[in-house]
């Protein structure tokens, strides 16, 4: 690492986080509502379905747009604080932004984007370029140096946007969905070197995506808003195995239901119960991966206990397997291999059984402990 | 293609554009026009282009001719008569013109236009127009020459500037204007908008514009007095009417008209 | 069938083969191309029109004519000085209209493109009315400054500039609307004030749309003849542009008044020409 990552005398003195927000934006009958602190070094991505108010909250904290109410404190200088009206333009926050389809400037060259940060601080120009050149190199895109954007490919152009954002050594780093315009093979590239950056990276970094491998990959922690709200907050660890809501169990492929407990079985409809593993009593989610749902031309005999009528909804690939979507008494996914689907000759609109084994599910409370 | 029959084409196209534009301007009831009528009795429309200066004049005279001549419809085209001439003799649709200089009078009848000789129906001298009041106490030609006086001349390309020039030149005085206007009215304009503090004009011009400017009258504008030619063109439609109209012009009571708005008679 | 190329529209049931790319480009509808080329005739005759009644034998001898070149310099000179005029106020006020929600903005828009509208010597009048001697502001410049701008070189200027600011104003805002504003969010959190993004990236990402704009300023600039006339007058070496001497000519010679349009137009179309090459499309 150079030397052009200075820790500021703010930054020195600081305990406990270095963003620490609540953000409030109403618009019409919209209402984000996100308390969100970051450490620094510590990467947290915010994830959520499209409309939950993610771009919101990146503007917010960039100073594009103000908030209603709230505050934004950032290397212990408060930014934005409405009842107290106090308000720091964009331009005078040390915040660096990747937007989603980097926003390159087109007519300059790949150097000149990334020294014009540096430039518009009070580096000047031989010094800007100076440290332009040492993020190229860094970033291995040294002969890259005169090319203007167009000339670039999409990795390329991401990585010159990365750099262009921390060039100006950020307290804040902002990602916007960093690697949604990329194909997926160099999205797996891109992504490595990106952890690599973000971990060299000693502010704060916000990753908003809506792709969870991005979150697991290079995130810390995550917090997941829906509708405005934050839904579910914490490592991944905790989020894979205990999903809350539908969006989450989708987002790390899981089957959830929320019913009433009893011993060893749960109420999911009124008619409808599932057998766990575990024992509770009261509201809980149970979760269970496609994978472990098994699916047969008839009635299965046997051990499996959860077994039911199902009628096929859709086929989609799922890496090597198959998904299928199936109604019935409950909504679910399968995954199965295309082998035992071509045995199955299972199309839409077909009925079959479908089972799940008791220990293959988990139950946890739906309170939050 | 040869360079005739382009030129020819060309010329083609120039001409109906000509005529469609002017047509546009024109009145529908030409179409029904008896060419050669020997009826005494003059009716139909008569199409009249003539100099700007005349508009008021005009203006008046057709409609106390169209009172004697129940059935006749007078139309005016006033312009500058070197448009006018330009316009004639690229064939736009009128039966009578008059022209505020004989120079325009003259392309028109040279290039074959003019159906019998021009007649003078009028002169018009140059006065000095100065504010209402005259407030540079301007008596003369000489007090143009003054520093402090701003002076608008019309350019001499124009007939109302080279009047103004031989004015000048006679009274032996040597002026610089600040403006050459294209038109009188134009140079009249200044005058009227305070922009210069005297511009040689036609009297006809003052006694239009009475509210606003006075008319300062010089000797030497004798020298440099404009005819204004009239005449029936060739290829007038409505001959009958078209003489009758300017025999209305060379009328006691045609002059009256003419010279109640400044004009000579000669 | 409306299309020409009636070879490629009639459906081939043997095998297929790859046609050429430039038999694609060549199927032009009729029903455009008729209309175009109308167009592009009605536009090009009137100068084969001049060009049929030039006098050629004497062309070398008006060309030097002393008062030929005076007012060529004349109409070049004040018809650049119209359009930095044009550039220095039409660029900003363009950027307000396309960037900033004020009160009354459409109205604004509207004003603009009033000299569009306005007959030019009535823009002529109304420019007396505002600079003229007895004007509302000409009357403080005289008073306090001793400034006069009608029948003065400054007062050409003016009148051309306020003739052909609509036309900067109007492709330099269109440009900004079509820019991607977000460039200026990247800018501005790059630290960069609403100053310096205005000159490092929105001004080059609108630079095509500006050279433009400045072009249609600068040929409507040069054509301007009315307001021109009626604000500045005519006065050789001072006040008398090319469109004037052209039309004061066509009081008394056609052919004067030709020789001086053909030579407008040829300088004009060779600027305009050379400047493309090097400013407004480059690759």
């Amino acid at each position: 690492m150079t030397t052009d990552v200075t820790v500021h005398p703010a930054e020195r003195h600081l305990t406990g986080p270095l963003l620490d927000a609540r953000l409030v934006v109403e618009r019409g009958t919209f209402r984000l509502d996100l308390p969100l602190t970051i450490n620094p070094g510590e990467v947290v991505a915010l994830l959520g379905p499209n409309g939950a108010g993610k771009s919101t909250a990146l503007r917010a904290l960039a100073g594009l747009l103000s908030l209603s109410a709230g505050h934004l404190t950032l290397a212990g200088r408060e930014l934005d604080n409405p009842s107290r009206r106090t308000w720091t333009p964009t331009e005078q926050r040390r915040i660096g932004v990747v937007f989603q389809d980097y926003l390159l400037f087109p007519h300059l060259s790949a150097l000149d984007n990334i020294a014009f940060g540096p430039r518009r601080r009070g580096v000047n120009r031989q010094q800007a370029r100076r440290q332009a050149a040492d993020w190229l190199e860094r970033m291995g895109l040294a002969e890259h140096a005169r090319r203007k954007p167009r000339q670039l490919s999409g990795g390329q152009a991401q990585r010159i946007a990365l750099a262009r954002a921390l060039a100006v050594d950020p307290a804040l780093l902002l990602l916007d969905e960093p690697l949604a315009a990329l194909d997926a093979r160099t999205r797996l590239d891109t992504r490595a070197q990106l952890q690599q950056h973000l971990a060299a990276h000693r502010g704060a970094t916000l990753l908003v995506t809506h792709d969870p491998l991005d979150a697991l990959v290079l995130a810390d922690r995550l917090v997941i808003i829906e509708h405005g709200q934050v839904v579910q907050e914490g490592d991944a660890a905790t989020i894979t195995a205990q999903p809350r809501t539908d969006y989450v169990a989708r987002l790390v492929g899981l089957n959830l239901y929320r019913g009433r407990a009893s011993g060893h079985t749960v109420l999911l409809t009124d008619t409808f119960r599932l057998t766990t593993a575990e024992q509770h009593d009261g509201d809980v989610f149970v979760a269970f991966p496609p994978s472990a749902v098994a699916l047969h031309p008839n009635h299965p005999d046997g051990s499996p206990r959860n077994s039911w009528p199902a009628t096929i909804t859709g086929i989609q690939p799922n890496g090597d397997n198959l998904r299928v979507q199936l109604a019935g008494p409950i909504d679910l996914a399968a995954d199965i291999t295309p082998l035992a689907a071509a045995q199955l000759h299972l199309v839409p609109g077909q009925r079959v059984w479908a089972a799940v084994k008791a220990t293959e599910t988990r139950a946890y409370p739906a309170a939050p402990q | 293609m040869t360079t005739r029959r382009f030129r020819t084409a060309v010329a083609a196209v120039i001409a109906l554009t000509v005529l469609g534009l002017a047509g546009c301007g024109g009145d529908g009831k030409s179409a029904d026009r008896q060419p050669g009528s020997a009826s005494s009795e003059v009716t139909g429309s008569v199409t009249v282009f003539a100099a700007a200066s005349l508009t008021e004049s005009f203006t008046q005279l057709g409609k106390d001719f169209e009172a004697a001549n129940p059935g006749t419809k007078v139309t005016f085209s006033f312009a500058g008569s070197s448009a006018l001439a330009t316009q004639v003799n690229q064939g736009a649709p009128a039966d009578v013109f008059a022209s505020a200089a004989p120079a325009n009078m003259n392309s028109v009848v040279d290039a074959g236009n003019g159906d019998a000789t021009p007649t003078t129906f009028v002169r018009n001298q140059l006065v000095i127009a100065v504010p209402e009041g005259n407030p540079d106490r301007v008596g003369g030609l000489a007090d143009l020459t003054k520093p402090d006086v701003k002076v608008a001349l019309c350019a001499e390309q124009v007939p109302c500037g080279s009047a103004a020039r031989k004015a000048l030149d006679t009274a032996g005085v040597k002026l610089t204007p600040v403006t050459l206007e294209q038109d009188v009215r134009a140079a009249l304009s200044k005058v009227k908008l305070g922009e210069v503090d005297a511009a040689l004009v036609y009297r006809t011009d003052t006694r239009t514009a009475t509210a606003d400017v006075d008319g300062v009258e010089f000797p030497e504008s004798a020298a440099a007095v404009n005819d204004y030619p009239i005449v029936v063109l060739k290829h007038a439609t409505n001959k009958p009417a078209a003489q009758a109209f300017v025999k209305y012009v060379l009328s006691d009571a045609g002059r009256a008209v003419l010279t109640a708005a400044g004009f000579q008679v000669p | 069938m409306s299309r020409l190329d009636t070879t490629v529209a009639r459906p081939d049931r043997s095998a297929p083969r790859p046609r050429p790319r430039s038999r694609q480009t060549t199927r032009i509808p009729l029903a455009l191309l008729l209309p175009a080329s109308l167009g592009l005739l009605f536009l090009v005759l009137p100068l084969a029109g001049l060009l049929a009644r030039t006098p050629w034998t004497s062309l070398p001898q008006r060309l030097t004519e002393p008062g030929v070149l005076t007012a060529l310099r004349l109409s070049l000179q004040t018809a650049t000085l119209a359009t930095l005029l044009c550039l220095v106020l039409g660029v900003p006020l363009a950027w307000l209209l396309a960037r900033v929600e004020f009160p009354g903005r459409r109205i604004v828009r509207a004003l603009v493109t009033v000299p569009l509208v306005l007959p030019p010597v009535v823009g002529g009048v109304a420019l007396l009315l505002v600079f003229g001697r007895r004007g509302l502001l000409g009357s403080w410049l005289d008073s306090a400054f001793g400034i006069t701008l009608p029948f003065s070189t400054t007062g050409v200027v003016l009148a051309e500039a306020f003739v052909a600011m609509p036309f900067l104003i109007i492709a330099v805002e269109g440009a900004l609307r079509g820019a991607d504003s977000r460039y200026e969010e990247a800018a501005a959190t790059l630290g960069a004030n609403r100053w310096t993004t205005f000159t490092h990236v929105t001004l080059p990402l609108v630079a095509p749309g500006v050279a433009a704009g400045a072009v249609l300023c600068w040929a409507r600039a040069l054509g301007e003849f009315g307001a021109t006339i009626t604000f500045a007058g005519n006065f050789p070496g001072r006040t008398q542009t090319m469109p004037i001497a052209v039309y004061l000519a066509l009081e008394t010679d056609l052919e004067a008044a030709i020789v001086l349009s053909l030579i407008l137009l040829t300088v004009s179309v060779a600027i305009l020409a050379s400047l493309r090459d090097r400013w407004i499309s480059a690759p």
